[in-house]
């Protein structure tokens, strides 16, 4: 038997999937087993399939999606950290017809930018949050974020978190979902399959309400950090399922403006 | 036809603004510039011509949300005092280090720290020399009057628009407080979308297929390439010293002394030359329009012609520093000032030329 050929599996019958054109051919920059390269891809195909391109525009966060603009192929902005909700509220307001996101990781959401995402929320913009919940400062080496699980290691709490003195984790996701202005709110994650397709349904929902002028959408993403946490990506992931997981449970916080029980 | 009102500075830069075709104000609520706000709010100016106004959370915000409305090629603005600008900080930095066009007006107030609520001019070295963090300047304009409040709100965002950069009106709580007639320039339209299109091909309005995508940052990892923008911001802040310096002189043709001024000090200063001229003491006033770009050359060519430099502003002595470099220390140049909310008169001014420069 011959041996088959480079070319001869890559014809269009053998087909299962391509890279949408929403992704530019730049290499991502994220840790190999990191969730953000999965969440970036989702986000953009879901803009695509709404043939949304030329109405959307994006905002990366500082921290590791800080470059988030060199793998989207969309018009955006780069915020000052944190900030990234205050930009999207005047994009909006000054052009209502297009598609505004946020992407935002947890230091920049949940620490430096918890006044700006609050507020966003409250006076219900009509745009949306996608927000990397990976309990860590990943960009800057893995120090303590202020969604570290208690008594987590990080840089700077190498002896775990001690809530005591460094607080409790922060949950934005049900704090946000409290304000009557946001009509949407779940947590997901993108470490299976599964996972993945719920979580591109979770954003085309989002994104589908914003159309709808509906008002604040808010997706979360509990993602793992395999560098931060000092883990391979399968360990990772395991301890993101049996730790971060009973903390941050997946599934839907408001639907259509209603508190899920 | 001319249309004349009876205006605070604070309500004249906003009434201004809508004319000159602004798409978004945010800011934040703090004395002595409340008005500008209150004023947009109460005139509704998204019901005529579509402008937006925004309370703010914070002043933070407030400058970020210029960031993003004029990373769309949108006119926005802020405006705020002293404390507020200092939070303002780190989007002024950004907004420059981006190349963004924008207005932001500082009506000035005593401190440091909460300070106090009544006028001074302690922002200068502040509004001229940076700010925030890096290496960028803003265009920042004076005003002297209501009048000025109002026409620097078109001009500020002409300038703004023609060089990409951050224009700041620095005023004070005399300037945005005082009222006076002020003769309104009329309505300009917005900029429509194929304009923004057209004139700023840069901005975030969607990527279309007949372009690559925008991208609005003030990030570049790799140094040469960060370095070799600084250098563009540069060559830009050179363009503005080379065609941006806007001054008045008053009674300097025969001047055997000179007060430099600027804003509600220019207007002090130039009430003290009348009387000092009327007690037979030669002096004149330069009052500079533009604080950056700075008017060395008129200064250094006075300086060929005076005998002594009174530099008087409401702070402890900050702009007197570009006095003195603009006359090279050649000839005496002295501060005089009132600070910390305290208005100087204009015999003070006087007093204070005959002992420092005259009898000094």
């Amino acid at each position: 038997m011959s041996e088959i050929t480079k070319e001869q599996i890559r014809q269009p019958e053998n087909l299962v999937y391509t890279k949408t054109k929403l992704l530019t051919d730049k290499a991502l920059s994220y840790c190999p087993g990191c969730g953000h390269g999965t969440a970036h891809r989702i986000v953009m195909e879901v803009i695509e399939e709404l043939n949304a391109q030329s109405e959307t525009i994006g905002i990366a966060p500082v921290g590791c999606s800080v470059l988030a603009y060199e793998f989207m192929n969309i018009d955006m902005q780069q915020a000052a950290h944190g900030r990234a909700p205050a930009l999207a509220t005047a994009v909006k307001r000054l052009m209502p017809e297009k598609l505004v996101f946020t992407y935002q990781g947890d230091g920049d959401l949940a620490a430096i930018g918890t006044a700006e995402t609050i507020h966003a929320c409250n006076r219900g913009e009509n745009i949306t949050i996608i927000f990397i919940n990976n309990g860590i400062y990943g960009m800057t080496g893995g120090q303590m974020a202020p969604t570290t699980l208690p008594n987590m290691k990080a840089s700077t709490c190498p002896y775990g978190r001690d809530v005591v003195t460094m607080g409790n984790p922060l949950k934005m996701t049900e704090l946000v979902a409290q304000l009557p202005g946001v009509r949407y709110v779940t947590r997901q994650s993108v470490h299976t399959p599964g996972n993945v397709r719920k979580t591109k349904k979770a954003i085309r929902k989002a994104f589908d309400m914003q159309k709808e002028n509906k008002g604040l959408t808010f997706v979360e993403i509990v993602s793992n950090c395999n560098s931060g946490w000092k883990m391979t990506p399968i360990q990772s992931n395991k301890w993101m399922e049996e730790n971060m997981f009973p903390f941050y449970p997946l599934g839907d916080i408001k639907v259509d403006g209603q508190l899920v029980k | 036809m001319k249309e004349l009102r009876l205006m605070k500075g604070n309500e004249a830069v906003a009434e201004a603004a809508i004319r000159a075709g602004c798409d978004g104000y945010f800011g934040y609520p703090i004395t002595p510039q409340s008005e500008v706000m209150e004023y947009l709010m109460y005139q509704e100016p998204h019901k005529t011509t579509g402008m937006v106004v925004l309370q703010a959370e914070s002043e933070v915000a407030a400058i970020n949300m210029v960031y993003g409305g004029a990373s769309c090629g949108k006119r926005v603005m802020t405006s705020s005092s002293s404390p507020g600008i200092s939070l303002k900080q780190e989007g002024i930095s950004y907004i420059a280090g981006a190349e963004l066009p924008c207005l932001i007006v500082n009506v000035v107030r005593g401190g440091p720290g909460l300070g106090t609520i009544q006028p001074a001019q302690s922002d200068y070295f502040q509004s001229t020399k940076g700010g925030g963090h890096g290496d960028y300047r803003l265009l920042v304009l004076a005003p002297a009057s209501v009048q000025e409040m109002a026409d620097f709100a078109g001009l500020g965002f002409e300038l703004a628009f023609k060089y990409r950069n951050p224009v700041l009106i620095l005023s004070d709580g005399v300037i945005g407080q005082m009222m006076e007639k002020v003769e309104l320039q009329p309505h300009q339209p917005r900029f429509t979308k194929e304009e923004i299109k057209a004139n700023t091909p840069w901005a975030t309005y969607g990527k279309t297929d007949d372009r690559g995508r925008n991208i609005i940052t003030s990030l570049d990892l790799d140094s040469h390439k960060q370095e070799k923008h600084v250098t563009h911001l540069a060559e830009k802040y050179q363009a503005m010293e080379e065609n941006e310096v806007r001054y008045e002189e008053f009674q300097t043709e025969d001047a055997e002394y000179l007060i430099v001024a600027y804003g509600s000090s220019a207007r002090i200063s130039q009430k003290a030359v009348d009387i000092a001229r009327a007690k037979g003491i030669k002096v004149g006033l330069l009052r500079p329009i533009t604080l950056f770009p700075f008017p060395k050359k008129p200064l250094a060519k006075l300086a060929t012609q005076v005998k002594g430099i009174l530099s008087v502003e409401m702070s402890l002595g900050q702009m007197v520093e570009d006095v003195k470099l603009a006359v090279e220390c050649k000839i005496k140049v002295e501060h005089f000032g009132r600070y910390g909310g305290i208005i100087p008169t204009p015999d003070e001014v006087v007093a204070a030329l005959e002992q420092k420069i005259i009898g000094g």
